[in-house]
């Protein structure tokens, strides 16, 4: 045993240096092996999408219901007829999803917050962070919207407002704070206790520690759920429509109730999607990076 | 089922034929008879020939809730409320007792939705319009109907005796309505219009104040400003926008043939004065409002 370990500490012997053949210009056969594998690849990838996908066109085209689908959902001319209509509506969503989301991030991280304190005077805090986060998720945000939003202008307090998308906004935000609150939980949680006593035992109090060492490690790790509940929240937008204001959704029913067609729905949807789908690739590529990160630290 | 059902009716149907071509009639009043244009594929109207979605009874629907004037209680089946008894003085006259007529919940924007129904005619204050005569069709009218405007009796909005009056004001109606086209192409408002699923989230809107007025048919403008929100008073009604006055239909399935009976039944009603006694029992409290001219 010591032997081997005294060997090992020797120097190297020096290794006589011998001669390579010289290595011909340009790729290597396993190279070239290689290339034409993943030539291959592709063409097999390619010739199985075309296949699969032109089998599909005609099996879809020559259905004997097609031309009856084509005129009730993607008739160009209820198409093109609606957009317009549809469009500058959106513009509603836009507002309330953006203002709900702001208001959201805060909300929800001060509800994790107290719920994840643990000094004990702040225990009537974690009671009622808690209760809040139990009773609006488990509530539609329907039921929210109707109470806000014909519920408390109906009150007819002085000073507080009337306007319906205020209220929608306000019913978004409560609802999905709860939800998101949870995220936040799920994060600071997995942040590992060590961390924490790490900076206590540098001489962090237990607040710092929170601020200066688990927080940024653990909206860190939950950006891609974060992102997940915001494009569900996106979608929810729509729901403003049932307290009066025409939003997106809302102009393509009633097109759809004027002219029997359902094309405007699509073009409702299509907007939607022009929203959702580059914040859906954006989660998929910040998942793939922290799957990257994490799986490289590990390894090295 | 379907299909079971479909070939049934069409065996109906040439049973029928075959007696009208072969002469034998019926016992019954038949009205296409008396009507003399010799049509051999005019249908009977007797009870027992009439193609129906569910056998020997009459199905009528409407949208819940059924609120007043038309129906009382929400119960269309007490023959109580406008349309209610209207629906209950056809089915008499078609020859169906009042235990051969049933209910079916249908919403107001699917009753005049194109396709296949589960209802013989639906009735629930829908205006006859050509749109939705294409999808559907649609007996002779039953009542005119004039739209109006309910606000409360204290806002700006209660002064307005002129569409411009009303240009500035937040209007609501309900989704698909003739109420909401009245407001987007008659009062064409600065502001867009809200839109509510039914008239329920419309006159809650309203209690709210997050508008200033809805515009609702006068009749229901009447009830909703007497009796359920308080405050609030029916600013005015319009008269036609067009040469006809709007009228409210009976809705069928489109081509059902069962309109040509409802319609001779309708007839009778309108004739024998029964229609009339029907409004004046419970539309007549709709009379006067103050008329805002169009012009």
């Amino acid at each position: 045993m010591t032997d081997d370990i005294d060997a090992a500490l020797e120097p190297e012997p020096e290794v006589p240096e011998v001669a390579l053949p010289e290595r011909p210009e340009g790729p290597t056969r396993r190279q070239l092996a290689e290339r034409a594998e993943r030539r291959r690849a592709v063409l097999i990838a390619l010739f199985s999408t075309v296949v699969v996908f032109a089998a599909l066109m005609v099996l879809v085209v020559s259905a004997p219901g097609w031309p009856d689908v084509r005129r009730s959902f993607f008739s160009w001319h209820h198409f093109s007829e609606s957009l317009p209509d549809v469009l500058p509506a959106f513009w509603i969503n836009v507002k309330v999803f953006v203002t709900a989301e702001a208001f959201i991030l805060v909300l929800a991280l001060l509800l994790a917050l107290a719920r994840s304190s643990r000094a004990p005077v702040l225990f009537p805090l974690r009671i009622l962070s808690t209760v809040y986060v139990d009773v609006l998720r488990g509530i539609p945000v329907l039921l929210v919207l109707f109470l806000l939003g014909f519920g408390v202008p109906a009150l007819r307090l002085d000073g507080v407002p009337r306007d319906p998308v205020f209220w929608a906004t306000v019913a978004l935000v409560l609802s999905y704070s709860a939800y998101v609150s949870e995220v936040y939980r799920a994060g600071i949680d997995s942040v590992h206790e060590s961390q924490r006593a790490a900076a206590r035992s540098l001489g962090l109090t237990s607040a710092q520690a929170m601020r200066f060492v688990v927080l940024p490690q653990a909206v860190r790790r939950v950006v891609p759920p974060l992102l997940n509940d915001f494009i569900a929240l996106q979608k929810e937008t729509a729901l403003v429509g049932v307290l009066g204001p025409i939003e997106a959704a809302r102009q393509a029913q009633i097109y759809s109730s004027r002219e029997f067609n359902f094309t405007s729905y699509v073009a409702a949807a299509l907007i939607f999607l022009a929203f959702t789908i580059p914040l859906t690739r954006l989660t998929d590529w910040l998942l793939s990076r922290q799957r990257t990160r994490i799986s490289g630290g590990r390894l090295a | 089922m379907a299909v079971r059902s479909k070939a049934r009716r069409l065996g109906a149907l040439v049973v029928v034929g075959g007696l009208v071509v072969a002469g034998c009639g019926s016992s019954d009043d038949d009205d296409a008879a008396t009507d003399g244009d010799g049509e051999a594929t005019e249908q009977s109207c007797a009870v027992e020939d009439l193609q129906l979605v569910n056998d020997g009874v009459l199905t009528v629907g409407t949208d819940t809730p059924a609120f007043p004037p038309w129906f009382v209680d929400d119960e269309p089946t007490n023959g109580e409320g406008f349309e209610s008894a209207v629906a209950y003085a056809v089915a008499d006259e078609l020859g169906f007792s009042e235990d051969q007529v049933t209910w079916t919940t249908v919403a107001f924007n699917n009753a005049f939705a194109p396709g296949e129904k589960d209802f013989d005619f639906d009735i629930n204050q829908v205006s006859i319009t050509p749109d939705r005569d294409e999808a559907v069709d649609f007996s002779d009218g039953y009542y005119d109907v004039n739209q109006a405007i309910v606000g409360f009796a204290d806002s700006a909005a209660a002064d307005a005796t002129s569409l411009d009056d009303l240009k500035g004001l937040k209007l609501g109606a309900q989704l698909g309505t003739t109420s909401l086209d009245f407001i987007n192409d008659v009062i064409q408002p600065e502001q867009e219009a809200f839109v509510y699923n039914d008239n329920n989230a419309a006159k809650a809107a309203l209690d709210a104040q997050q508008v200033d007025g809805i515009v609702l048919d006068l009749p229901t403008a009447f009830f909703v400003s007497a009796t359920e929100i308080e405050g609030t008073e029916v600013i005015g009604q319009f008269p036609a926008s067009g040469d006809q006055p709007e009228q409210f239909g009976m809705v069928f399935e489109d081509g059902n043939p069962l309109r040509d009976c409802v319609n001779d039944a309708l007839a009778s009603l309108k004739d024998s004065g029964r229609l009339d006694e029907i409004e004046q029992e419970w539309l007549s409290d709709s009379v006067d409002a103050p008329v805002i001219p169009l012009g």
